[in-house]
């Protein structure tokens, strides 16, 4: 049976554990919209189109293998962007995850 | 002053649809929207995008969809006015509204139908200090909205997506020289695009400053120069230019539908789920910007919410008078 991941959000300063479903094909966008976090808008749905889950990964991996073309692309338009930037919506919450820490931006 | 039957505010296709239901009711509507095109996201985030879930349609592009509400409505003849931000909701009495947009449009309708989705599309700005001092006319832009306002001008153009490249190029076409500034090295907009610009650049007709960030904007009243930085070299040069372009896309903003008084929570309208009203009597609220109890964010769930509203705002503009449904296939679309 699959485990939960713990994923460690910043947003405005406080941190915050949360412990995420690795096995519901989820993305960290969705993930986050569920929290009480509603500042992520993901308005195009996850489509790496809006740019409105914008996310800083702090520390840990996110298991894939970084951000690919498309996902870059949208980063590539946004006034300020980071070396660790990443679009939340296309990070797959699975159980490569480990020790993720991420700031909403 | 225009004078409308509802005043439907976004164009999306929750909005679009609306105008449809109520035609059928023979209701008249006039259209506002802050984007210059119709269609909201689908038009603006997704064009070519496929979407599965409209009924009948196995899969359709999203600005296809929209295409094809704009078609259903040409029977209806809605109003459009597009570019415009509505400011004010004011209710002067029962069946009397006056909206008042940021250009000092007033529209007077006897109800009114919010389908703004996630609110105003609104440029994404840089950490800069005193861009609002040259806004509105005064020297900084955030979209081309007529490319003859830049002809024979001195443009400095920042940001690294299509529009940045493509607006570029155009512009260098027309305008008396044009500085592209881009904080990478390189551009991962649409190939063509690219090359073009490189190409532009080689040609020495875009000054192409990459690796670069927009550091200060600098005028008296009006915008004269800007200083760019370059990230690698730590040199920053001081650029003389007319007219600045912020192009780093746009972020949605409930904005000013926050003041009217309407009951919302967590960025969204709280309506009856009987029929999408809102706390205040004429008002509606369809489609994405609405929240109930099990609300589902499906354009197909905005399409039944815009029928619901359009009956219930019948009702309210016709108090006492009987309504039968009356179905398309036996009545047919009669044009008004």
């Amino acid at each position: 049976m699959a485990e939960n991941i713990k994923i460690t959000v910043v947003n405005k300063g406080a941190e915050q554990v949360f412990e995420a479903p690795d096995d519901l094909g989820l993305n960290l966008m969705e993930f986050l919209k569920a929290t009480e976090h509603q500042e992520i808008e993901g308005m195009c749905g996850g489509m790496a189109l809006c740019a409105t889950c914008h996310v800083r990964v702090l520390e840990g991996t996110t298991g894939d293998e970084g951000a690919k073309d498309d996902e870059v692309a949208m980063l590539e338009t946004l006034p300020e962007i980071f070396g660790n930037s990443r679009l939340s919506c296309q990070i797959k919450l699975t159980d490569r995850i480990k020790n993720l820490k991420i700031e909403l931006v | 002053m225009i004078t409308t039957d509802i005043a439907i505010i976004g164009s999306g296709p929750a909005g679009l649809f609306a105008v449809f239901e109520a035609g059928l009711l023979k209701l008249r509507t006039h259209l506002i929207d802050y984007l210059p095109q119709p269609g909201g996201q689908l038009s603006e985030v997704y064009p070519k995008k496929p979407i599965y879930d409209i009924p009948g349609y196995p899969t359709v592009q999203a600005q296809e969809l929209v295409d094809k509400l704009l078609e259903q409505n040409k029977p209806f003849n809605p109003g459009f006015t597009l570019g415009e931000r509505i400011e004010s909701l004011e209710k002067r009495g029962e069946r009397d509204f006056v909206l008042t947009t940021d250009k000092g449009t007033q529209i007077n309708s006897k109800a009114v139908i919010i389908a703004g989705g996630l609110g105003c599309f609104e440029p994404r700005k840089p950490e800069v200090a005193d861009l609002n001092k040259f806004e509105g006319g005064r020297g900084i832009n955030y979209m081309v909205l007529d490319p003859e306002k830049f002809r024979n001008k001195k443009l400095v153009l920042a940001g690294g997506g299509d529009s940045a490249l493509d607006w570029t190029i155009h512009l260098s076409q027309i305008a008396s020289e044009v500085t592209l500034v881009h904080r990478s090295e390189s551009f991962r907009g649409a190939p063509d695009s690219v090359n073009k610009v490189f190409e532009l650049s080689k040609q020495g007709k875009v000054n192409l400053l990459l690796n670069s960030n927009l550091a200060k904007v600098d005028g008296n009243g009006v915008l004269k120069q800007v200083v760019v930085q370059n990230k690698n070299a730590d040199d920053s040069r001081v650029i003389a230019t007319d007219e600045l372009i912020l192009l780093f896309g746009l972020s949605p903003k409930l904005g000013p539908i926050e003041r009217w008084g309407l009951n919302i929570e967590k960025n969204s309208i709280e309506v009856n789920p009987e029929d999408y009203s809102t706390n205040v009597e004429g008002v509606f609220a369809i489609g994405d910007i609405n929240t109930y109890k099990n609300k589902l964010k499906l354009i197909l769930c905005g399409f039944h919410e815009a029928a619901i509203a359009s009956h219930a705002i019948y009702k309210y503009i016709n108090p006492g008078v009987k309504y039968t449904l009356k179905y398309t296939t036996v009545n047919g679309v009669n044009a008004f």
